[in-house]
């Protein structure tokens, strides 16, 4: 829709060009989200289009993503064979409510920051131990562990005017055998709940991740394959009932349930 | 900036915070829709340099320098692409409001999307159409038929604006462009009940761009009701254009008319209200109990809240519960739901160089419309036009004038013209839903399943307003009820006003709420009696011979001008058993259940409709007719066409239609109330035949000959051997001074009955809750097919919105009467991937009342869907599911008890 209180938009060739932050400067990525509401407290755009960063960079070292690396452009990069937990690229892509068309515009950096509980790059980048790379508009570079970066719905880490530049994927991780579970209220809705399990092939860790399910992301690890029973006292001792989300796309009952649910089938997958 | 639009440079310059959807609307492409501006839809869906994209999302300056395409470029001037033919073909649209979107994405698609149209389609939604014929275009199917003269009634013809729907050439209410148009926009309360104290318009007045701001102390104190019937009275006149007390979350405050919307959105922020909150009521229960807020003061209140009671016996329940061997009795509701056609209301208004008013509006009763507003504003009919063009649904929600008294009131104040679009956000918060309705069921039977006693009380929360609150618990007492043949029937009904959005007309219009809990109810006695659905029904369902009658003693003008409900039932019931239909998934987890229901509803109101056609036949050998009813995507320019085509022995496209325009066509009450076939349908007939009457008879005296020895064939009149060409006949005709025209009026008594029964076999996962349809069938007793392919889609639009009723819609409100959930993304109607392809069948009938012998059809479908689904869900899991919708969450979490039995 027409964001009728923005009154200008910055083009930066180099973010550090914006280097007085105030009230009313949104930094805008897809626009997918930011163009779907009305922002009435926002007037002036910064495009990170035209900053002109790669969008995805692999290396022995894992996958670097840009924050302006789109849904699509994600949805198409053809991952080295040994990096067994690529799948989950595509799988968290397909999580989204939104359509392939959007996709074409939407940023995983937009998705990250906008910390939805079913955002889904969060599920991904948090699954394979991403770590994102955020510029504070003064003072050097932080890195900080995805599963740190949002702390709600709708809050996270981030201070006024500081952006996430990176996402870095970790080989290891992304070497990993993986199970991916997800459930929404409509066919191919909005993630009520998403967990992935991850293994190593090396040492035999397991990460269980839950997302949509909760607030913020939530993440289990066992040294090795958990029993049934382990798993639920984790789940138990992680994730307090008022954690659990409460919205229209499903009760914090439900997502209580099916984080229990699919979490052991998780578990039985992983374990074989 | 420099942008190429279907290969046409254009240079201008965005605002900076523009979306490149209405950057190009402002360019003239106005294929380009808004359906919810959100990027839920996908009915704004461009290619920006051949990517599909959501051209509300994106930022219109990021489309500089590249290459958009719009519908209206994607096939080169007077082609067509191959997708476009697809749709054609198919006929895969109604309304077509969706439809550019649709084809934009679609034709963007490669061999392997096509195979998986649920992930690919779900960013594009239709409410119409049920997808169906969406899957069939895109897979190539065509279902039109030849226009082969006296052939058209029964063919599946194409409707007369296809071609220009798929090109994104037809025109909508809003895809005008009108010099000096102002725009409006309304500040809307956020409370539900308070009385305004002071409104501080200064700082909203300095606003760049404002003209003016009306408050309630601007407009006529005049009460009216926005409801739209024939007969003024059945709707309270309870509302104000502006109002000094709001009762709902979402009501109007005040309009401010600015040049831009920007300016007159900045204004609403900026006006200062001051607010003495009032205590509020939402439950239509405690609305009624004592000491509740009264809403209204305007001479009812000595009954509280109750706006309207209807109570009526037959017989005496008393008795026929001391005579039953079973009693069942049990609560069912159901929800609140939005009509979501995806063209919002809007509405343009102007005063001509003629120096009358003109509103151009999307509605389905423009000559109602136009009475209210003459009696709102004092002004003479003849000084007043109203019309619509292209209406982008409707389904009950445009039986409401929202928009056209203020736009009227701007322009009548200002002088220029007015424009008014609702957002998405205001459909959900500030047009009509569905009434919410509880409905308690007794019912008592003999052991063999003989109904001795039927008895309803309903209560129906109408919300802030009572427009439709009378006539939609009248229609949840009626029909529902006369489908069951039982000596004694007794109801109550209440509907109340609470301070909730108000309730309104939508299909199905309070006969798919007291289905509902009716079928449920009759599903529950079945149980109790170890009786099966089918034979339930069977044993106590109206039958040819039997009194037409629910809980009046009066009279009432409906009879059987056909009967096919038994068809109905073999035809599902054999369907089902036929084995078709997706298997269960396998594992234990998945269960599985049938379940059925029926419906019964009069073709047309028991309130006054009328509806006038006019025709004539043109110096080209073509006719051309005028009819006052509206096309929504109900069908109806089509089948009108056909109907006259048909009595008139033509092809259907030798006659040119117009519709929907005070100043065109005859009067008409509404395309709402099942009544486009059977009254305006009629009054095409009707027509039709006087000017087929008035050509044979010229025919004879121009030759001399018995006019009785002529007939009309094709493009000419022909007796034995001779046959003179329609060009032949006008010719002479008009030189003797003959006129070929005629008009007709048609009226709506006696009525006949329709009916329809719903089955479906599910899937339940014991632990996920997710339901999933594997059968889906209907069959509907609606007499002779005027045109199958429409018939079919109306019924597939019927079921899909049925299924979003029963298992996904839900207007979710917080404590204090504000909506949770007021966007598609967070209020899911069902997308391609929720609703199954459905067996649809025809019970064989001609019906001696309606016209060629047609019924109604475009409601009756939905309403058996719910209960069907909900029946089917008890069968499988044992647990009944009294209210809508059955969400997953809902599934899972009263399904202890099933898995606590299986272990």
């Amino acid at each position: 829709m027409d964001l009728n209180t923005i009154v200008e938009v910055k083009r930066p060739s180099s973010a550090d060009e914006i280097n007085r932050w105030r009230d009313g400067y949104a930094w805008l990525g897809g626009g997918t989200w930011l163009f779907s509401e009305p922002q009435v407290k926002t007037d002036t755009l910064i495009d990170l289009a035209s900053l002109g960063w790669p969008a995805l960079r692999a290396s022995g070292t894992g996958l670097d993503i840009a924050a302006t690396c789109t849904i699509a452009e994600l949805d198409r990069f053809k991952a080295p064979a040994d990096w067994k937990a690529a799948p989950l690229l595509g799988e968290c892509c397909r999580a989204f409510l939104a359509s392939f068309k959007i996709w074409n515009a939407a940023t995983i950096g937009g998705n990250i920051c906008m910390s939805l509980p079913a955002g889904p790059m969060i599920s991904l980048t948090v699954a394979l131990e991403g770590v994102y790379t955020l510029w504070p508009r003064a003072g050097a570079p932080r890195d900080v562990p995805a599963i740190d970066f949002v702390t709600g719905n709708h809050q996270n880490v981030l201070r006024p005017g500081e952006l996430l530049r990176n996402i870095h994927l970790p080989a290891e991780a992304l070497s990993k055998t993986f199970a991916f579970r997800r459930a929404s209220l409509t066919h191919l809705g909005r993630s009520a709940v998403l967990l992935i399990g991850t293994r190593s092939p090396k040492t035999g860790a397991v990460l269980l991740t839950v997302t949509a399910a909760t607030a913020r992301p939530v993440q289990l690890r066992f040294d090795r394959p958990p029993s049934a029973d382990e798993l639920r006292r984790a789940l138990d001792a992680a994730i307090p009932d008022s954690l659990y989300f409460d919205d229209v796309h499903g009760s914090p009952a439900y997502r209580r349930h099916l984080t229990y649910y699919f979490g052991e089938q998780i578990r039985v997958e992983i374990g074989r | 900036m420099n942008i190429t639009v279907n290969g046409k440079r254009f240079s201008a310059e965005p605002n900076p915070g523009q979306c490149l959807r209405t950057f190009l609307r402002g360019l003239g492409w106005f294929g380009v829709k808004k359906g919810c501006d959100q990027g839920d839809c996908g009915a704004c869906t461009v290619w920006l340099d051949g990517t599909p994209i959501h051209s509300c999302l994106m930022p219109a300056f990021r489309a500089a320098d590249r290459k958009v395409t719009t519908i209206e470029g994607l096939a080169p001037e007077g082609g067509l692409h191959p997708m476009q033919q697809a749709f054609l073909d198919a006929q895969a649209f109604q309304c077509g409001f969706c439809t550019a979107g649709m084809i934009m994405t679609a034709a963007s698609f490669t061999g392997e999307a096509r195979e998986d149209l649920s992930r690919v389609l779900k960013g594009n939604l239709c409410r119409c159409t049920g997808y169906r014929s969406i899957d069939d275009a895109i897979h190539g199917i065509a279902e039109t038929e030849e226009d082969v003269a006296g052939r058209a009634c029964g063919a599946s013809l194409s409707n007369p604006f296809g071609n220009s729907i798929v090109t994104g050439r037809a025109r909508y209410t809003l895809d005008i462009a009108m010099d000096g148009a102002l725009h409006l926009k309304v500040l809307r309360s956020p409370h539900p009940h308070a009385r305004i104290l002071r409104i501080g318009r200064e700082k909203a007045m300095a606003v760049p761009g404002v003209v003016a701001i009306f408050t309630w102390e601007d407009v006529p104190r005049r009460l009216y009701s926005t409801a739209t019937h024939e007969d003024h009275l059945v709707d309270p006149d309870d509302t104000y254009i502006l109002d000094n007390v709001v009762r709902f979350v979402g009501q109007r405050v005040a309009a401010v008319v600015a040049q831009t919307v920007g300016a007159a959105e900045a204004a609403c922020r900026l006006l200062e209200v001051e607010y003495e909150l009032l205590p509020a009521v939402f439950d239509p229960e405690q609305a009624m109990a004592p000491g509740a807020p009264i809403l209204h003061h305007k001479g009812g209140e000595a009954k509280g809240n109750i706006y309207v009671e209807i109570h009526g016996e037959v017989g005496s329940v008393e008795e026929g519960f001391k005579a039953a061997d079973v009693v069942h009795e049990r609560t069912y509701s159901t929800s609140r739901v939005q009509h979501v056609h995806l063209e919002t209301h809007g509405c343009l208004t102007w005063k001509g160089d003629d120096g009358r008013l003109h509103v151009r509006t999307s509605s389905q009763a423009p000559f109602i419309v136009k009475q209210k507003l003459c009696h709102l504003f004092g002004l003479f009919p003849r000084n007043v036009h109203v019309f619509t063009e292209r209406v982008g649904g409707g389904f009950g929600g445009k039986q409401e004038m929202i928009v056209e008294d203020l736009c009227l009131l701007a322009t009548l104040k200002i002088g220029r013209p007015v424009m008014w679009e609702f957002t998405r956000e205001e459909q959900f918060i500030a047009a009509t839903t569905r009434h919410q309705m509880t409905t308690r069921v007794k019912l008592g039977a003999k052991r063999d399943g003989t109904l001795t006693a039927i008895q309803l009380r309903v209560v129906s929360n109408t919300g802030a307003y009572g427009g439709h609150g009378g006539e939609t618990l009248a229609a949840a007492l009626g029909s529902p009820l006369t489908m069951y043949r039982c000596a004694n029937k007794k109801a109550d009904g209440y509907t109340v006003y609470t301070n909730m959005v108000p309730g309104g007309g939508f299909r199905g219009y309070g006969s798919s709420q007291s289905t509902f809990a009716i079928e449920c109810a009759i599903d529950d006695l079945a149980q109790l009696l170890d009786m099966g659905s089918f034979e339930i029904r069977r044993k106590n369902m109206i039958r040819p011979g039997d009194w037409i009658e629910s809980i009046w003693k009066e009279t009432s003008d409906v009879e059987f001008g056909s009967y096919g409900l038994d068809q109905c039932l073999d035809l599902v019931e054999q369907a089902l058993a036929s084995g078709r239909g997706a298997a269960k998934p396998e594992g234990d987890e998945w269960i599985e259940g049938t379940g059925m229901a029926l419906a019964m509803l009069d073709s047309g109101p028991p309130t006054e409709h009328r509806s006038g056609a006019e025709m004539g036949l043109r110096p080209d050998g073509s006719y051309h007719l005028a009819v006052g009813s509206t096309e929504m995507g109900n069908g109806s320019v089509t089948s009108h066409r056909q109907i006259a085509a048909s009595v008139l022995g033509s092809r259907a496209n030798q006659i040119d239609i117009i519709n929907a325009d005070t100043d065109l066509t005859p009067y008409d009450t509404g395309t709402f109330a099942s009544t486009g076939t059977v009254v305006a349908g009629q009054a095409v007939a009707l027509t039709a035949a006087a000017l087929r009457d008035n050509l044979l008879e010229y025919a004879g005296r121009h030759t001399g000959t018995d006019p009785s020895s002529w007939r009309l064939e094709h493009d000419g009149v022909v007796s034995a051997n001779t046959r003179i060409s329609l060009v032949d006949l006008y010719a002479a005709g008009i030189k003797a001074g003959h006129h070929f025209e005629a008009k007709r009026k048609a009226y709506l008594s006696p009525r006949t009955t329709a009916s329809n029964v719903h089955g479906v076999r599910v899937a339940v996962h014991l632990m996920t809750g997710e339901i999933r349809i594997l059968q889906s069938v209907h069959a509907a007793d609606i007499g002779r097919l005027i045109n199958p392919m429409q018939c079919r889609g109306q019924i597939d639009g019927s079921v899909a919105m049925g299924v979003g009723w029963a298992l996904y819609e839900k207007m979710v409100y917080d404590g204090h009467g504000a909506m949770v959930n007021p966007a598609l993304r967070n209020y899911r109607i069902p997308a391609f991937a929720d609703i199954p392809h459905s067996e649809v069948y025809f019970a064989d009938t001609y019906d001696k009342i309606g016209p060629l012998g047609a019924k109604a059809q475009g409601e009756c479908a939905i309403n058996p869907v719910a209960p069907a689904i909900s029946n089917a869900v008890r069968h499988a899991t044992g647990v009944r599911f009294a209210s809508l919708p059955l969400s997953p969450e809902r599934i899972f979490a009263e399904l202890g008890a099933v898995k606590a039995r299986r272990a």
